[in-house]
């Protein structure tokens, strides 16, 4: 292994005496197969202990280490510096609001999350006796590549429809909820699409498909958003032109 | 310890020229101009034909000319990026599960190309093309 001289220019922000985040520079000694979040945990235990950051897993599973590297979303346990040169600059998540240098306020992800509930509403209650609910392979593949999402918000730093109109859902929420709208099992489409189809929902999207570009999980947020629209223009014709008016 | 987060604000008004790929974005959407100025030329072709030969020939000759030809030209270029960037992405909106497999994507992209030849001949047959 190969030492390296890693420059970062990494965003500070410290809500108790900053008016205003500005960058601070560091330089520091890492090696050629590190990732960013290797050379920002060196920068801490050896430099300056008090640069804020979350992060977990260290192996893009967790979706806590999202940070803006040199101005793109990326997991920065998934950025390795060989694929970067000259000055690496590290800022938190566009988008959200910073609480303390590479930290961002996630509760308005938090809350749309919980609005398009995030899990699977059965169609029909069975006791426990009655055995679990079975799944063909078929009916696993249709929805599992948005079951992928590790919420790490990587995809609405992306978004510029997100950055113009926050009250919109969003990639992420809009994917999981059409991730449980497919599944064989759920039965909670109605509730959901209450909140999917609203104005803040999926209307607001109008297929930039940089959330598809950015995520880690290959999830394709773009793909799941433009399936949302095409059911719910499909409820539209169904409720006004089928007799019966329901979709 | 306070509670005081930072928000950056977005320019309403230079946000894409932060990455090449809301660049990308914003040609396919201004193509709409292109394509409404067409659908406004269309609209005054079909006025003046319900106006009789006479007003239908005038208009044909006003769109005779150099400048006009060019314009035609530029509508072209913009109606064919809107298309193929619009066709491009349509595996996304439209997956086809066959089984436990998905249809690669080239098919369907593949199918809207063919789909569009085969109208293009059609109008061409109908215009008098042979």
């Amino acid at each position: 292994m190969s030492d390296r001289l890693v420059h970062l220019d990494v965003l500070r922000y410290d809500p108790e005496t900053d008016s205003e985040p500005h960058f601070q520079h560091y330089e520091v000694t890492c090696k050629e197969e590190w990732v960013v979040l290797d050379a920002l945990n060196a920068v801490k235990e050896s430099i300056d202990p008090t640069l804020n950051y979350r992060w977990s897993c260290h192996m893009a599973v967790c979706g806590s280490c999202g940070m803006m590297i040199n101005g793109e979303p990326k997991l920065s346990c998934h950025a390795f510096l060989r694929n970067y040169e000259g000055v690496i600059r590290v800022e938190p998540l566009a988008n959200f609001p910073i609480e303390r240098d590479l930290i961002t306020v996630a509760d308005d992800f938090i809350d749309k999350l919980k609005q398009v509930k995030p899990y699977l509403i059965p169609k029909d209650d069975k006791s426990i006796d009655e055995g679990e609910y079975k799944q063909t392979p078929a009916q696993l593949m249709k929805y599992r590549q948005f079951s992928m999402c590790i919420n790490c918000m990587l995809c609405y730093a992306a978004c510029p429809e997100y950055a113009l109109a926050p009250g919109f859902l969003g990639p992420a929420a809009i994917t999981l909820a059409h991730r449980y709208n497919l599944d064989s099992r759920d039965g909670g489409r109605d509730q959901r699409q209450e909140v999917i189809a609203s104005d803040q929902g999926v209307w607001q999207c109008s297929f930039v498909g940089a959330c598809s570009e950015v995520c880690p999980k290959a999830v394709d947020p773009a793909g799941a958003l433009q399936q949302v629209k095409l059911a719910s223009t499909l409820d539209w014709f169904k409720e006004h032109l089928l007799p019966g008016g329901k979709p | 310890m306070s509670r005081r987060p930072f928000v950056r604000e977005v320019s309403r008004t230079r946000w894409y020229f932060r990455q090449p790929r809301y660049l990308r974005y914003m040609s396919r959407e201004v193509t709409c101009i292109f394509i409404g100025a067409f659908a406004l030329l269309l609209l005054c072709a079909v006025r003046r034909l319900s106006q009789g030969q006479a007003a239908w020939e005038s208009f044909l000759a006003a769109l005779e000319g150099p400048w006009s030809a060019l314009g035609l030209v530029v509508i072209l270029v913009f109606a064919v990026h809107n298309t193929t960037s619009w066709f491009n992405v349509t595996p996304k909106a439209m997956p086809v599960q066959i089984g436990e497999e998905f249809l690669p994507g080239k098919f369907i992209v593949a199918a809207h190309y063919v789909a569009w030849i085969l109208v293009s001949l059609l109008v061409l047959y109908f215009a008098g093309v042979r």
